[in-house]
């Protein structure tokens, strides 16, 4: 039976931008269309609107409007971070200290750094995908220029203690830069509170448009530029603003921040009854990441004897989309590092589904897959044998 | 990723899916790549296949493989299901994306290697 209505559990792949969001950007696709950079008046009106933008993102943050620099997504906000804090302060020393479960954003960022002389330490996490601060106070060294811990992880959901954190790396004198990417919108942050020196952040995350993000740089933090160019972002950032995704990015922020409490509550409530569902209905399957602290739409599971990719193959015919922690579909496959970090056996880790639930789903798209996901994995175990 | 209609047909509805309680030649093969595995059960008479079951812990391209290929070698001579090469799976299938065509490789091991400890049983030089 072909099913027509697309159950979309993978909001941590990417969101669909909200109608609101949409509606605030399309004047500046058409009427307002001034090159901000321009001196008439149409120009003057793009600026102000990116101004806007601006408050909108700082205020959701607890930040300054001039701590905010747009970019073009969460990937270009982890390599300035990064590469750009590396190269600013290479005179002072050479290491930098971030954790085995970060975006490949990071991990591929301070891997090249690597090739370029940087010593970086992977910090280990625990099963459940915590990172002791602790450890990060024990990995610093008088060569240490950078801390980079995830605030929540995108395929296990575990939030990590980036107060404390932030807090150690401060005391050292050290920056400390958060990819914030998942959080944004689950989590209330707060720059100062939470001691934070650098965060990333991306619009599709949170009901925004793609291919525009920002980086938080707290004032008075000495980085390299990355992108090279014309004056733009008060000469930190060249090229000609993305002016609708700007404005996109400011509406849906703010839209996103507003009661995050309620939104949280909300997901959590849909999660909660969802994996009470699936742990009563199907034998053999474990969480994966923190059972408390984690993001309140995600949950990532390990079944025995399927692989997850012909899980997901099988919810994709019922119209069900989802992902899984390995990345066999994308051609590669290894298994997840997440899982792996986590002790994860590479069987169980390709045994993996990732259910992320948001804004478009219903309580009826939970009720949905309890039905169908027992059926789906007991299919699974028989034709590998583990059902028999 | 895109299957084909053959794929999904086979992934869905897999054929021969089992154990052979009399089967006289059994396999197990795993993927190097991603640690799927699958096991082959032949029931061979007069050097032909006569019945065929198998299970595949693995992806839908890996499940489709390899219920295509006990398809395709039912009632074949030893021969015949050795000359069987996953290029011929594949296009039984009607084609498979290309990062999944290591997935069809396994099908093929099994059936060379469960001829093979069938030929050793019967006191043969494996081939
Ligand atoms: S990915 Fe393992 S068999 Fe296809």
């Amino acid at each position: 039976m072909p099913e027509d209505r697309i159950r979309y559990f993978d909001h941590s792949a990417t969101t669909p931008t909200h109608p609101d969001v949409v509606a605030a950007m399309l004047p500046y696709f058409t009427e307002h269309f001034g090159n901000p950079s321009s001196l008439y008046g149409i120009a003057e009106e793009s600026r102000e609107a990116i101004a806007r933008a601006r408050s909108q993102v700082a205020a959701a943050i607890g930040a300054t409007p001039e701590e905010i620099f747009f970019t073009a997504g969460g990937t270009e906000s982890d390599n300035w971070a990064i590469k750009g804090i590396a190269h600013a302060h290479r005179d002072r020393g050479d290491h930098i200290i971030t954790t085995a479960i970060e975006h490949h954003a990071v991990l591929h960022t301070c891997a090249f750094l690597e090739e370029q002389g940087f010593s970086v330490t992977y910090l280990p996490v625990d099963r459940e995908g915590r990172v002791d601060p602790a450890a990060v106070r024990d990995a610093i060294t008088d060569h240490t220029i950078l801390v980079t811990v995830m605030t929540a992880n995108n395929e296990v959901g575990t939030v990590q203690p980036i107060r404390e954190i932030g807090a150690i790396a401060r005391e050292h004198g050290i920056p400390f830069h958060t990819d914030a990417v998942q959080a944004i919108g689950n989590l209330e942050l707060d720059v100062d509170e939470d001691n934070i020196d650098l965060l990333s952040l991306s619009g599709h995350k949170f009901y925004g448009p793609k291919g525009i993000g920002a980086l938080y740089i707290k004032n008075g933090t000495k980085i390299a530029n990355l992108i090279h160019g014309g004056g733009q972002e008060r000469g930190r950032r060249a090229g000609t603003e993305n002016l609708p995704g700007v404005v996109g990015l400011g509406a849906a922020i703010e839209r996103a921040c507003t009661d995050i409490p309620a939104h949280a509550a909300r997901l959590a409530g849909l999660r909660d009854r969802l994996l009470a569902g699936i742990m009563e209905g199907i034998p053999d399957v474990t969480l994966n990441g923190h059972p408390t602290e984690r993001l309140p739409g995600n949950i990532n599971l390990s079944f025995g004897g399927i692989d997850g990719e012909a899980l997901l193959t099988l919810l994709a015919m019922k119209g069900i989309c989802a992902s899984t922690g390995s990345a066999c579909s994308s051609g590669s496959d290894a298994p997840s590092h997440v899982l792996l970090a986590i002790g994860t056996s590479p069987q169980r880790a390709r045994a993996s589904l990732r259910l992320t639930l948001g804004d478009l789903t219903a309580d009826e798209d939970v009720d949905y897959l309890l039905a169908l996901l027992p059926g789906a994995v007991e299919k699974l175990r028989r034709l590998s044998g583990a059902g028999a | 990723m895109q299957f084909t209609e053959k794929v999904m047909d086979h992934f869905e509805n897999p054929r021969n899916v089992g154990v052979l309680e009399d089967a006289n030649a059994v396999a197990e093969v795993g993927s190097k790549e991603c640690g799927d595995t699958t096991t082959l059960y032949l029931k061979i008479r007069d050097n032909r296949i006569v019945d065929v079951r198998f299970r595949t812990l693995g992806c839908a391209a890996a499940i489709a493989s390899s219920s295509m290929a006990t398809e395709l070698i039912k009632g074949k001579t030893l021969e015949e299901a050795w000359a069987l090469t996953n290029t011929d799976v594949v296009e039984a299938l009607g084609g498979l994306p290309e990062p999944k065509i290591h997935c069809s490789v396994l099908a093929e091991g099994a059936i060379r290697e469960a001829i093979n400890n069938y030929r050793r049983s019967q006191g043969l030089d494996p081939w």
